[in-house]
Formats: C-alpha cells, sequence, structure tokens
C-alpha cells in the first residue's frame, strides 16, 4: 500500500511539476503584460491559455538538429541533466504534513546538491556546441553559479542553526510559531537573490544575455532540446519558489485552509514576487553581478550567521 | 536486503566503470563527464554505507563545486584537435605499463588486508549531528588546520590577484 502511495505521488508531482512549468510560460508572459500596460498573448483559447499547447506543438515539430561541428553525445546530454536534476529536487519539499516522497535528514543539502548538478547542463551545453558566443554563456554561468552557490548554502545555516536540523519536514515544524522570515530576514534576503542566480533567470540571465551573447549557451539548441532547457529553468523556478516557502515562509502550515492549499498560496505569491522583479529591475553588468556577490552578498551572509549562532547560544543559555 | 546489496554492487560497478573511462578518454570534457559520475555512484554508495551527511556533501563539494571548477577550466583552455592526439599518444601502452604495473602491487596489498580483518563490524547509520559533534569535539584540530589551510590560499589567491590589478591599474576601465 505503501509503495502505491508513492507511486501515485511520483506520477502526481511529476505531472504537476511539468505542467506546471509549461503553464508558467504562459503565466509569466501574461502577467508580464499586465504590470507591462499591455495585454500579452491572449488569442488562443480563453485568455490565450491554449497558446502553451500551440508553443509545445510547434517545439515538438521542429526539426531536431544538432550541429555537425558539436560534440553529438555531450550535445544530447546536457539538457536533460537540469530536467532530471530540479525534478530530482521536488522529491524533498514537503506540501503536507504527509505528502511529501521522502523525509531524509539531509533534505536541505539534497536540494543543494540537486541545484548544483543543474549547474551541468549550461557548462555543457555552452561546451559542447563550439560556438563562442555559446562558450561565453557557459564560462559565465560557472562563475556565476558557482559564486552565488557559496552564498545559497550559508544563508540557509541560520535557519538550520535554529532548527538544529537538515530536515526539511523539521524546518516546517520549527516555524509554527514565527515564520523564518521574521526571524533570518538576511538569510532570506540572500537566498532569494542567490536562488534567482541559479535559476538563471532574469534580471540575472546573464549566461544567455541576448544583446551581447546571440542566446548565450542555447544559441545552437533548437526543437525539443531547447524546449528542454527552458523546462528545467522553470522547474528551477517552481523548485526555488517551493523551498522559499518551506524555508522561511512558515511551508504548509496556516490558519483555516487545509495545509495542501496553503502551500500552492505561498509559493504562487512567491512565484509572483520573481516575475515582479524580472519586470522590475535591469540585466547588471557581469563584473557588478560577481563584485555584488562576493562583496555584498558574503559579508552579509557571515554577519547573519554570527549573529544568529550567537543569539541561539544565547537563548539555550537561558537568555537574560 | 539483497535489493540494497544488489544496488550496492550495481553504483560499485558504475563508479568503477566510469572512473575507468575517465582514465582513458582523450578528450578532456568526456573524461570530467565520467569523473562526475564516478562521484555520484561514490556519493550513493556512502548513503548505502550509512553516511547520508558524507554522500551529501560529495554531491555538493565534489561533484557540485570542484568538478564545475575542472570543467570551468576545461572551457577557458578550449581544447583543441591537436590536444587530444598529444593525450592518445600519452595513453600509449609503453607509457602506462610501469604506473600500472605498480598501482596493481598496491591493491593486490589493500584487497589483502581488507580480506585479513574480520569484516564484522557494525554497519549503523551516522547522523549530520554525530558528524559536526566529532569534528568539532575530538577532531577539532584538523578542522583548524584545514581552515588555516584553506586561508592561506585565499591569501595567495589575493597575492596574485593584488599584483595584477595594481599593474593594470589606469590601463582597464
Amino acid at each position: 500500500m505503501a509503495e502505491l502511495k508513492i507511486i501515485g505521488l511520483l506520477l502526481l508531482l511529476l505531472g504537476g511539476a511539468v505542467g506546471g512549468a509549461a503553464v508558467m510560460t504562459w503565466f509569466e508572459r501574461r502577467v508580464l503584460g499586465i504590470w507591462q500596460d499591455r495585454l500579452g498573448p491572449n488569442r488562443v483559447g480563453p485568455f490565450g491559455i491554449v497558446l502553451v499547447a500551440a508553443d509545445m506543438l510547434k517545439l515538438l515539430g521542429k526539426h531536431d538538429w544538432v550541429p555537425p561541428f558539436a560534440d553529438r553525445p555531450v550535445f544530447i546530454f546536457a539538457p536533460t541533466a537540469i530536467v532530471v536534476a530540479m525534478l530530482l529536487g521536488f522529491a524533498v519539499v514537503p506540501y503536507a504534513p504527509n505528502v511529501m516522497v521522502i523525509d531524509m535528514n539531509i533534505g536541505l543539502l539534497f536540494f543543494l546538491g540537486m541545484t548544483s548538478i543543474a549547474v551541468y547542463s549550461v557548462l555543457l551545453g555552452g561546451l559542447a556546441s563550439h560556438n563562442k558566443y555559446s562558450l561565453l554563456g557557459g564560462l559565465r554561468s560557472a562563475a556565476q553559479m558557482v559564486s552565488y552557490e557559496v552564498f545559497m548554502g550559508l544563508s540557509l545555516m541560520g535557519v538550520v542553526m535554529l532548527t538544529g536540523s537538515f530536515s526539511l519536514i523539521d524546518i516546517v515544524l520549527a516555524q509554527e510559531d514565527l515564520w523564518f522570515a521574521v526571524t533570518q530576514p538576511l538569510g532570506l534576503f540572500v537566498f532569494v537573490i542567490a536562488g534567482l542566480a541559479e535559476s538563471h533567470r532574469l534580471p540575472f540571465d546573464l549566461p544567455e544575455a541576448e544583446h551581447e551573447l546571440t542566446a548565450g549557451f542555447h544559441t545552437e539548441y533548437g526543437g525539443m532540446k531547447f524546449a528542454m532547457f527552458m523546462l528545467g529553468e522553470y522547474l528551477g523556478l517552481i523548485l526555488i519558489s517551493c523551498m522559499i516557502t518551506t524555508l522561511f515562509l512558515g511551508g504548509w502550515q496556516g490558519p483555516w485552509l487545509p495545509p495542501l492549499v496553503w502551500f500552492p498560496i505561498k509559493t504562487l505569491a512567491v512565484i509572483l514576487f520573481f516575475i515582479l522583479l524580472r519586470a522590475a529591475i535591469p540585466r547588471p553588468r557581469y563584473d557588478q553581478l560577481m563584485s555584488l556577490g562576493w562583496k555584498v552578498m558574503l559579508p552579509i551572509t557571515l554577519i547573519n550567521l554570527v549573529v544568529t549562532g550567537g543569539v541561539a547560544l544565547w537563548l539555550s543559555e537561558g537568555g537574560f | 536486503m539483497t535489493l540494497t546489496l544488489f544496488l550496492f554492487y550495481l553504483s560499485a560497478a558504475i563508479a568503477l566503470g566510469s572512473t575507468a573511462l575517465a582514465l582513458t578518454r582523450a578528450n578532456a570534457a568526456h573524461a570530467l563527464i565520467f569523473l562526475i559520475v564516478s562521484l555520484l555512484a561514490i556519493a550513493v554508495l556512502f548513503f548505502f554505507l550509512g553516511a547520508p551527511f558524507a554522500a551529501a556533501l560529495e554531491i555538493v563539494i565534489y561533484a557540485g563545486a570542484i568538478m564545475v571548477l575542472f570543467v570551468f577550466v576545461v572551457m577557458m583552455l578550449n581544447l583543441s584537435e591537436g590536444s587530444r592526439e598529444q593525450e592518445r599518444a600519452m595513453l600509449d601502452f609503453s607509457q602506462w605499463w610501469l604506473p600500472g604495473l605498480l598501482t596493481a602491487i598496491l591493491l593486490a596489498e589493500l584487497v589483502y588486508v581488507l580480506t585479513a580483518i574480520d569484516s564484522e563490524s557494525t554497519v549503523r547509520a551516522v547522523m549530520p549531528k554525530e558528524v559536526g559533534l566529532s569534528l568539532f569535539g575530538p577532531y577539532v584540530l584538523g578542522v583548524e588546520l584545514a581552515s588555516m589551510l584553506l586561508l592561506a590560499g585565499l591569501v595567495g589567491a589575493y597575492h596574485l590577484g593584488h599584483h595584477f590589478l595594481r599593474r593594470n591599474r589606469g590601463r582597464s576601465e
């Protein structure tokens, strides 16, 4: 029985995540349209939602082409890594008290590991294309991701300190009285920015930066392989939003409504915030992005760590 | 139990196979991909051995950060067909038979030692908290030494970059 439940949950999760990412492509364009005072895609079907199916048909119908100068096996392998890693990341997210695939005592580290594996997609895609724009995009993504991974991990250590566990269930339960967004505002700030940089979305999409690098690491990609990159990017967005909900916004907990309603509401709010950032903030220059990371983000996280550690120690000694 | 054992040996076989492939590839990028697979397989082995924390660190640090830097360097060098030819020449039998023989002797010794000690040691899961307690308890000296080594590396890197910046001041930007 337990196995059946897990398999059902897995199928539901797979459909939900991939379907959600597909709908997100339409939703994002629509919301961006509203914020930028235009209509957005509104022609196909009610509110234009059938556009998702139209896009999918177009991508499936395209010639699945591998450039003759590319490193063929790596070129084909690259787009799969990000999708697989991001989908695996969903396994540790606690959606409701009993609705999660696996509760590991290293859940948080597993999530961090999966986001760092996803980097290879962009890197290898850029390397295998044998194209100068792709190579530059891949190089940028390597530096950007490795840098922001550091702050991403460190910003979460305050949460881990206050909970005393890497298990995501424990982290959610520790927020019963007060969200970590209140007690860890610096951690939340750094995690949001690092999450944005890790999912390389606007304004931090330096690896693809279309005005200087054509399309960056996926210049040579088309059809379904390109769609896999996009799918991975949107899965990353959803996964980061799920993690922010779990780690800082109290997870499934909330008054009146059942847990399985609260979790999507909070996640959707975070996704909307990410889309708003995309609409509001211009893309920084590459060196600005790197110096922001090492000169602003790293000191902030270290101060946060020291203060949180001190307060946790002080509280465990009994306060005043 | 048998399924766990099967999965353990499967990931061990993957680790061995991908490491062998990583050694014999002439294309540096392909070799690195096999090395990443090998590290992931070792992480799975750690997980089966009851060390989930070590498994997670293996993925986050080795597969996720250090190997990214390796790939980064390969991209920076942009290796051409010439370097691949050079690499192929180095894989010639006359080049590797002696190191191979020496490693085989070491392997034989290792197998002998491993079979000599009794394998009745009790396997149990080690939680992250235990790892932390022992790292900052009896092994705190090791942690401090490692941090000093990292600091030395950091200072060295800063020194190199500092000279570069001072030489190029006023020329760029």
